[in-house]
């Protein structure tokens, strides 16, 4: 298994897409892109079964064994369901809201590096670009919740602004203090310093005692930046119906859905790159157990840094139906006078160990 | 011709392929869907309540707060990242200086936490006191 991998692996490592004709990239790209996009519907099967095992039941199960088609399904029917525009909607808005969106949460996967020489642009700001082009979720969200004329979309998609612009401070300085350890805002190059023979004991989570700060108020801020429980208050279906997307059908509906899952593989991406070391493999060489080298290499890569997405994602789920919804100025409380103050300790300390102990 | 993509060149790429993604999808859907709109289906849904007026009025201000709040810290934060890159191969000098420029911003959060700006405000409601007939009896 693993040596056949391995080969895979050496194959593919001469592959950089940033060397191709720009012709050729594209076309090969656009395959790639809507797989891609199919996987990230996934989640979407993923939430409804670990909800349903979380609760004692089965989850979708007509379509396909284990209800494993559902995805596909759900996409057939969103593409057949009539498109409201309610009448007195800000057309222009409306229409353009899901689309910045869903272009915001997708062109940050432009520099997710899948492995040592898979990414689609090594930018040497990349953590920069990532966490700055996320933020364009913003504007989405504003434009669809105004554009609606919709009491429960706009007090959703304003709920859901303040909230998300008052996660950022924590969040940009938790990562901050990554950047710093670093040294560097480029992924790969933050990745490189993550990677060695002794596997997760070079992680920044694990070289630095500090790191556990940023990691956990990042954790908790990303939950708000992706409106997940129990930061879902822009949401809430017992009090606003849907939040900014009420007036939404058919095919918007699905582009927001999309967009939402793909930026909480992003920020799950974001966390496991700054703090669990992206594709760096977390097995250790053990004598003659070379575990490490073994499981190192560009597919390899690929499967770490997917597994430790996944394993945010799995954890932002579990979540879901563990804590209850925060109220409104329970969360700014939170946000305002205890991450951003913590978020400033953890920037301060990372700092001084930076300088004086390392 | 130089044929070869320069990083921000792929991400243009990106964000073609995700506005083919969306057009596409919105095209796609359009020659699928029925469209036999009525006035019903296009009334502003309030759960089967007609809509009273126009959702576009004036909202609290406290939303306007946080988002100055943001801003402030925002651009802070902006200005510390170009810092964390060099300030190891600077040391001490640019730790000092950046303690500093953390500092009066820290203090511009204590003085709006102070000033309780910070609180959410949330509306008092406003009970009428009725009088409890056989209070005294009790």
């Amino acid at each position: 298994m693993s040596t056949s991998l391995n080969a895979w692996s050496d194959a593919l490592s001469g592959f950089s897409p940033a060397g191709l004709p720009l012709g050729l990239l594209i076309i090969a790209a656009i395959p790639l892109v809507f797989i891609a996009l199919y996987a990230l519907t996934y989640g979407v099967y993923g939430e409804r079964k670990i909800s349903a095992f979380m609760q004692d039941r089965l989850g979708p199960m007509e379509v396909g064994k284990w209800g494993i088609l559902q995805t596909l399904a759900d996409i057939l029917k969103l593409l057949q369901k009539e498109d409201i525009v309610n009448k007195e909607a800000d057309k222009f808005l409306f229409v353009i809201g899901p689309g910045v969106l869903f272009v915001g949460a997708f062109l940050a996967f432009a520099v997710l590096p899948f492995g040592p020489a898979f990414i689609g642009a090594d930018l040497n700001v990349g953590l920069f670009y990532a966490i700055g082009i996320v933020a364009l979720e913003v504007v989405g969200i504003l434009a669809a919740g105004w554009g609606s004329n919709n009491k429960w979309a706009l007090y959703g998609a304003i709920r859901s602004v303040a909230q998300i612009v008052s996660y950022e401070i924590p969040a940009a300085i938790a990562i901050l203090c990554g950047a710093m350890m670093a040294g560097t805002l480029g992924m790969q190059q933050i990745i490189l310093q993550q990677q060695g023979e002794y596997g997760f004991l070079h992680y920044f989570l694990f070289q630095n005692p500090i790191a556990w700060l940023p990691f956990l108020i990042y954790f908790i801020s990303s939950l708000a930046e992706t409106n997940r429980a129990p930061f879902d208050i822009p949401e809430a279906e017992s009090e606003l119906v849907a939040g900014y997307f009420t007036e939404y059908t058919g095919m918007k509906f699905a582009v927001i859905f999309l967009a939402e899952y793909g930026s909480m593989f992003m920020v799950s991406a974001i966390i496991s790159i700054v703090f669990l070391g992206g594709w760096a493999s977390p097995l250790p060489n053990i004598g003659a157990l070379a575990l490490n080298d073994w499981t190192s290499g560009p597919l390899w890569g690929a499967f770490w840094i997917v597994m430790k997405g996944f394993f945010f994602i799995f954890i932002q789920m579990w979540l879901r139906w563990t804590l209850p919804r925060l109220r409104v100025d329970q969360l700014m409380h939170l946000c305002w006078k205890v991450l951003t103050p913590f978020a400033f300790v953890a920037f301060v300390l990372t700092a001084v160990w930076e300088i004086y102990v390392k | 011709m130089d044929q070869t993509l320069s990083d921000f060149g792929t991400v243009f790429v990106f964000l073609l392929l995700g506005i083919v993604f969306v057009v596409g999808g919105y095209l796609t859907a359009r020659l699928l869907r029925p469209s036999r709109p009525n006035p019903e289906k296009l009334a502003i849904y309030e759960c089967g309540e007609e809509a009273v007026g126009s959702a576009w009025v004036k909202f609290n201000i406290r939303f306007y707060v946080v988002a100055l709040i943001f801003i402030i810290f925002d651009v802070e934060v902006v200005f510390l990242f170009p810092w964390a890159t060099v300030f190891k191969q600077l040391g001490e000098f640019a730790l000092i200086e950046a303690l500093v420029f953390a500092g009066i911003l820290v203090l511009g959060l204590v003085y709006a936490w102070v000033k309780g700006d910070l609180d959410w405000v949330r509306p008092q409601p406003n009970i009428p006191k009725m009088p409890v007939v056989g209070e005294k009896d009790r």
